[in-house]
């Protein structure tokens, strides 16, 4: 971690500068903070998309929370080219075109300059239309499939060969097992289903034969994991080191591990690695029985670096809640909007075109080490880490990827897509576009 | 051994001549110090056969996270403030940074483990002797061969050596096929085929498949092969159908409350699930409490809750009831609407006060993991859930038929007029009946906080199902409740492993839903004169 060092002092720099300007623009009125001008003029505002209500409030509130406690913090520096920056909060209550409905309402009637939102894919499926009909600005936070890459959408969270795929190398390697034998276990919709035809496509040119792949998917909110466990029981039972992939959704979690500790399954027999859940679902479980059970995220909470720490001891403060977990997610949003912050100041200007411009390039220090940089297909560089949990709810991570890996848009496993790469710069300017017959194809790809 | 004598050597001199090259003190310590896992994993091997006092400390301490390294590859065994060094045993004072936890992932796990398993073969009390034996057969590693062969020439106890000898058939079966190995093979085969289970053949299907083993040997395990594959299917059939019953005990469960207010009284509540949620909070409030107080009760906590939630969700089902849902008898479209509407206002309420995330309900240890029986695989949670479900049931009907309570119930339902001119007060009977539906679905609560996550949202995957439940029995009738929970459970275990979850739940709705079209009221419709048509 000696990196973190001049990355912090780099951003302490950049948050002087900031200051600075923002005290040039603003006169000598600056009152109240030594350190930066009140902001004042119109307000710059930032439109934030999580639900507040229904199935995902469990997860999206935090987002909330962090984009507020983010907003505040930055109008404590200066706000933004002056301007104090204004969160324009929507509840698109877990409903997916509610979800466009407020989108809509964000972009062309509170005019917002970005928005931070979406969980779910099929809830940014669902706004994508909105966002470039509208052209605003939207910034993902969460690991989501890939196979998409629109000018108008920052992905901050991880690309498939940004977890799942570092994740699947784990556990073949002789640390993790040297798995032979892979259950991959989802939720039946578009995340779990494109992740593991990725995943498939991988570990067959790794060798893993047809017969030694299960696939096994289960509906939304399955609470009844009797049946399936007792199939990977059995499938696990052939002879072979098997292992256990996961994207099982959101609330379903927690039956199916509670149902694997009843079976009486370790993760030293059989490791479940999963790609959605955190230190957030893990809050609600007794841990105990899931010690050594992995994770793959490009952040843990546990992860020792001055910067994180900085960040929890914030989030406790703001909250009020010593104990409030921190996730992936979140690192994503703080990300994505110190790099908006970042744009927004060198493009000098909140025009959308221009700051969208501005992004590509764009670096900023994670909160774990090294520097994640803007690509131009719009996703990210990240490190990616392994964690296994922990019987305090936490996870400590036991491997991480030697060098960041940057994110890419379309996957190189999947047949139609593995000539595709995006790339907003001129002169390509294009999110699909076939480096081997050298044309854009149009949106409809995705 | 010379080699490392020479390493100590090479280190003493090191150290003496002041170089302080510490990445030079090698000995079987010093790969804990290592970022790798593998030295890690080399060092608890060379610490096992080591066997010294230090050495088990070390290992045991690296076992329950105490064991840390400092700078220049030192050990040290924490605990709170007290350090002491890993190598000598000797009291030290801890270093004030550069500490860090050796890390521990599966495969030190597992290691250690098997460490563990390899002392226990020496252990006192035979239980512990088969517990290793059974880790060696569920592993099957040739590295554990030799510590077999050592304790099986020594096992006196039947028991014991019978599950040593299938360890150790395992593990032969297991390596590959060695030239003159054969007839030691072909007994193995033997002794694997009147095991059993999925482990053992697993084994035996991957010595039947190779072609490099012996004619007789495959030939020999594939039978066996054929013959546990036999077995194994009849245990699924039980095993399905205990899924089944355990499934539609929670469905019973969650159906009984709901039962009484819609099935009885012909109220559509809509806030019925939310009863049940309140229920889960219940269970976690009345466990906080108990830890907070008396820690000593805590494993019976869950008991405690059961009259708790009882109490309180009846409690809040009379209140709803005098408020609300008696100014709405006769109108079923408004009551849906605002029991809907009260279910949003619940949930919303919980999320403010509990906030959305899941909270955690313990299981005591008495109801986790499973009972093995045959080959039948029985999780306790789920086996109290069925259990329970069955004596909720039973009050239920005692209640019904041997209460005054009951007879009131009965009588208002059958016919309000004539039951009201009896002298029975009819209103007080109405808030009572919503209270105890909401009671049962409290009830239900508390036994699903078990299974599933306790979030604000819980109530709303269990309503649709519960409505099923009630229409598919026959509104009105708790033995109709009773087999639809059943048939409803045990088909969709039955589906399950053949079509997918997905489709076996969508292929339950559409039979529901055909079977309904041909039976509106149900697989037992209440039959009366005092049924309105």
């Amino acid at each position: 971690m000696p990196r973190t060092m001049p990355n912090l002092s780099r951003r302490a720099f950049g948050r002087l500068a900031l200051a600075s300007s923002a005290a040039a623009f603003g006169g000598a009125l600056g009152s109240g903070y030594a350190r930066a001008a009140t902001p004042k003029g119109d307000p710059i505002k930032v439109g934030i998309l999580h639900s507040l209500s229904g199935t995902m409030a469990i997860s999206e509130t935090t987002l909330k929370d962090v984009m507020l406690m983010l907003i505040a913090e930055q109008n404590r520096k200066g706000g933004l080219l002056g301007r104090p920056l204004e969160p324009v909060v929507v509840d698109p209550a877990s409903n997916w075109p509610l979800f466009a409905e407020k989108a809509r309402q964000l972009l062309s009637v509170d005019k917002a300059s970005a928005v931070f939102g979406c969980w779910t894919s099929v809830s940014r499926k669902s706004v994508l239309p909105v966002f470039e009909e509208l052209n605003g600005i939207l910034f993902y936070p969460v690991q989501y499939e890939g196979q998409e890459c629109s000018r108008n959408i920052f992905y901050t969270g991880a690309a498939p060969n940004q977890q799942a795929i570092p994740a699947v190398d784990y556990l073949l390697s002789e640390d993790g097992g040297g798995a032979k034998r892979f259950a991959l276990v989802g939720t039946d919709y578009i995340y779990p289903r494109t992740t593991n035809q990725i995943l498939v496509s991988y570990l067959k040119s790794k060798g893993i034969a047809d017969e030694d792949i299960m696939v096994n998917y289960t509906p939304f909110g399955q609470s009844d994991w009797q049946t399936i466990v007792s199939q990977i029981k059995a499938f696990g039972a052939a002879g072979k080191k098997t292992a256990v992939v996961s994207t099982i959704n959101g609330d379903a979690n927690v039956p199916f591990y509670k149902e694997l500790g009843n079976q009486g399954i370790s993760a030293t027999d059989l490791p479940v690695m999963a790609f959605s859940v955190g230190e957030e679902e893990l809050a609600g479980m007794d841990t105990k029985p899931l010690v050594g059970q992995l994770a793959a995220w490009n952040y843990f909470e546990s992860i020792e670096t001055p910067a994180n720490a900085a960040f929890i001891k914030q989030w406790h403060t703001y909250t009020k809640q010593p104990k409030r977990t921190t996730n992936d997610p979140m690192e994503a949003h703080y990300i994505g909007f110190n790099m908006w912050v970042q744009a927004v100041t060198k493009a000098g200007t909140t025009d959308h075109d221009k700051v969208i411009d501005a992004m590509v390039g764009i670096r900023q220090p994670n909160l774990t080490g090294g520097v994640a940089e803007m690509l131009p297909d719009h996703h990210l560089t990240k490190p990616v880490f392994i964690g296994e949990i922990q019987d305090d709810g936490q996870f400590s991570v036991v491997w991480k990827t030697p060098a960041l890996v940057p994110g890419q848009a379309w996957s190189p496993w999947v047949a139609q897509t593995k000539d595709l790469i995006g790339d907003w710069r001129q002169p390509i300017a294009c999110g699909n576009y076939n480096s081997a017959t050298k044309t854009c194809l149009s949106h409809k790809h995705a | 051994m010379r080699k490392l004598g020479l390493a100590c050597l090479l280190a003493a001199l090191c150290m003496g001549g002041g170089l302080g090259g510490a990445s030079a003190r090698a000995d079987d310590f010093s790969g804990l110090a290592s970022p790798q896992f593998d030295d890690v994993s080399a060092s608890i091997t060379a610490l096992a056969a080591n066997g010294s006092a230090q050495a088990d400390a070390a290992l045991q301490a690296l076992e329950t996270h105490h064991l840390f390294s400092g700078a220049d590859g030192a050990l040290f065994i924490r605990a709170g403030e007290v350090c002491q060094n890993a190598r000598t045993g000797e009291a030290t004072t801890c270093p004030e940074e550069g500490l860090k936890p050796v890390r521990v992932n599966n495969r030190i796990r597992k290691a250690l483990a098997g460490v563990q398993a390899v002392r226990e073969l020496s252990a006192q009390q035979p239980a512990e002797r088969i517990k290793a034996a059974e880790t060696f057969y569920a592993r099957h590693d040739a590295a554990f061969l030799p510590a077999l062969d050592r304790a099986l020439s020594s096992e006196k106890i039947p028991a014991v050596r019978e599950k040593l000898m299938q360890a150790h058939a395992a593990t032969v079966l297991a390596q590959p096929p060695a030239e003159g190995a054969q007839a030691a093979r072909l007994k193995a085969v033997g002794f694997l085929a009147d095991v059993g289970g999925l482990e053992a053949r697993g084994l035996l299907a991957g010595v039947a498949a190779n072609v490099g083993e012996a004619p007789e040997v495959r030939h020999a395990a594939q039978s066996a092969v054929s013959r546990i594959d036999w077995h194994l299917r009849i245990w699924s059939v039980l095993q399905n159908a205990f899924y089944g019953l355990s499934y539609g005990s929670v469905l019973l469960l969650a159906a009984t409350g709901l039962a009484i207010t819609f099935g009885v009284m012909g109220v559509i509540n809509m806030a019925h699930g939310e009863m049940m949620m309140i229920g889960a909070y219940v269970t976690w409030l009345v466990q906080q409490g108990i830890q907070m107080t008396v820690p000593a009760l805590e494993p019976f906590a869950l008991l405690i809750a059961i009259p708790a939630a009882f109490v309180v969700c009846g409690g809040l089902g009379v209140v709803i009831e005098r408020c609300l849902i008696r100014f709405l008898y006769g109108r079923p479209l408004e009551t849906l609407l605002a029991t809907w509407g009260l279910s949003l206002v619940l949930q919303q309420v919980t999320r403010s006060l509990f906030g959305p995330t899941n909270i955690a309900v313990q299981t005591p240890a008495w109801l986790s993991g499973s009972l093995a029986l045959g080959g039948l695989d029985i999780t306790l949670n789920r086996l109290a859930i069925l259990v329970f479900a069955g004596l909720v049931l039973g009050g239920l009907m005692l209640v019904l038929r041997r209460t005054p309570l009951g007879l009131q119930m009965r009588a208002v339902t059958q016919n309000r007029r004539m039951a009201a001119l009896m002298g029975i007060r009819t209103p007080k009977v109405d808030a009572l009946a919503f209270g105890l539906g909401a009671g049962l679905a409290g009830l239900a609560g508390v036994a699903v906080s078990q299974i599933d996550n306790v979030s604000p949202n819980l109530g709303q995957s269990y309503i649709i199902d519960s409505f099923m439940v009630v229409v598919f029995g026959g509104v009105g009738n708790l033995w109709g409740t009773l087999a639809a929970a059943m048939a409803l459970g045990m088909g969709g275990k039955v589906l399950e492993p053949t079509i997918g979850a997905v489709s076996a739940k969508i292929a339950i709705l559409v039979l529901v839903i055909a079977y309904i079209q041909r039976h509106p009221r149900g697989m037992f419709p209440v039959r009366g004169r005092g049924i309105e048509s």
